[in-house]
């Protein structure tokens, strides 16, 4: 068997940072590993936690992952911030709020740089939610970068959705019902220790309610002061009716179908991407015709069929 | 392929001043190096188990306490003994030029004292991270 994969299977530390590592640099010594580890994925429970800058989603992880810790569960915890697009560099700050789960074996955290992906996740999270799945966590949580409106991939992954708000974004709330408003499970208005939060539990209720899906499940809104502790309980509750919901309504196995079908997709882009701009063949190719454009020597439709011509033949 | 230079900035200790480490991050960012930043008062402990699972290259301390020789030893042995002695340990700070040397003997690679380029910083990370 491949010893990383073995290892990995096994919860070994080293081992599963080190194939997060391959897979984020799409090293292919990762892919043996994964197709040995992908039979043993399956069992975590994937909770993905969204929503706008400084709502305090860091902190209520941390609180929410202490909570599972005394249920006894193994949590994995992927942080993901932006990278740059300038330099390709990425500062990864989640841990500053979760420092005191370093040192707790039952805990992996891992920060991610979004690598140039859109949408609030980063290319490899697919694959990092399968090595901590085989890995033996019960519950992972996907942290997304701290988003606008419309980065709503996470509920690609997750099997449920928290979307974390603040008191007073007031009328901004309605005029967000696109995007990231469409997505949740469950709402947390977080930091509710802060004046208003009466008013946004009431605009979100409100919002729900004359929502037309016919859904036999009213999204629930919970309050937290993640900073002190309160209503993490109650929202570690919530995520286990959630799940219980999932596999009752058989949407479980819907949700589930929609992650590998996500990943399925990324993982042929990404091929795709790199065998068109990385491999020597088309990378001259590919330089060429953009100078071409330039010079109105060919038009960027003539141009992609000359490149997307060789493959799909 | 690509693989990024992954490096932890981490404050070990009781010092509360985090400017510095966190001028060096950007600057590291802006090389195009991921950073991960742990913030103030870290204990050896925490900053090792961090460094496995980020698997980073770098390992940044910054100290203003003047509890280098025990904090950044205590980091060096610690790596040592869970077997990330690949990993390439960095320290800057309030650090005496009499004890550069005796650092540099615990692993610790490269000292940077206030006044130092962040390009120097850059250069001498790209120059020594072990792969």
């Amino acid at each position: 068997m491949n010893d990383i994969a073995s290892k990995v299977l096994k919860g070994d530390s080293r081992a599963i940072a080190r194939l997060i590592t391959l897979v984020e640099s799409n090293d292919p010594a990762a892919i043996d590993a994964m197709k040995t580890i992908h039979p043993h994925t399956g069992k975590a429970h994937v909770i993905g936690i969204t929503g706008v800058m400084g709502s305090g989603k860091s902190t209520l992880i941390y609180e929410l992952t202490r909570e599972y810790r005394k249920k006894g569960l193994k949590v994995g915890i992927i942080a993901i911030d932006p990278t740059s697009p300038f330099s390709g560099g990425a500062l990864l700050g989640d841990r500053i709020r979760m420092t005191e789960l370093a040192t707790d074996d039952g805990v992996f955290i891992r920060s991610m740089g979004t690598r140039g992906m859109l949408g609030g996740l980063a290319s490899a999270v697919y694959d990092v939610v399968e090595i901590l799945d085989a890995s033996g966590k019960d519950i992972i949580i996907v942290e997304t970068v701290g988003v606008g409106q419309a980065e709503v991939d996470v509920i690609k992954i997750a099997d449920t959705t928290l979307v974390v708000l603040v008191p007073g974004l007031g009328d901004a709330i309605q005029t967000i019902k696109a995007g990231i408003m469409e997505i949740a499970d469950i709402y947390v208005v977080n930091k509710a220790d802060r004046s208003g939060v009466e008013q946004t539990v009431a605009e979100l209720e409100s919002l729900i309610d004359i929502s037309c899906d016919e859904k036999d499940r009213k999204t629930p809104v919970l309050t937290a002061t993640a900073k002190e502790n309160k209503g993490t309980t109650e929202l570690a509750n919530e995520i286990e009716i959630h799940k219980k919901y999932l596999k009752k309504t058989k949407m479980f196995d819907v949700q589930r179908r929609k992650r590998y079908e996500a990943e399925l997709i990324e993982i042929i882009r990404k091929r795709l991407m790199n065998f068109i701009f990385d491999e020597s063949t088309f990378k001259g190719k590919v330089e060429t015709l953009i100078d071409q454009i330039g010079k109105k020597e060919v038009d960027p439709y003539t141009a992609a069929d000359q490149i997307l011509g060789k493959i799909l033949k | 392929m690509e693989r990024k230079i992954r490096v932890l900035v981490a404050k070990p200790g009781l010092d509360g001043h985090d400017r510095g480490a966190k001028i060096v991050a950007r600057a590291l960012r802006d090389a195009g190096m991921e950073v991960i930043y742990t913030g103030l008062h870290q204990t050896a402990e925490m900053i090792v188990e961090t460094a496995i699972q980020e698997d980073v290259d770098v390992v940044g301390l910054s100290l203003l306490s003047g509890a280098h020789m025990t904090l950044f030893v205590d980091v060096t042995k610690l790596l040592k003994e869970k077997g990330m002695e690949n990993v390439l340990v960095v320290g800057g700070g309030i650090i005496p030029e009499q004890d550069a040397p005796k650092l540099k003997k615990a692993g610790v690679a490269g000292i940077f004292a206030p006044g130092t380029h962040c390009d120097d910083i850059v250069d001498f990370i790209k120059k020594n991270v072990k792969r």
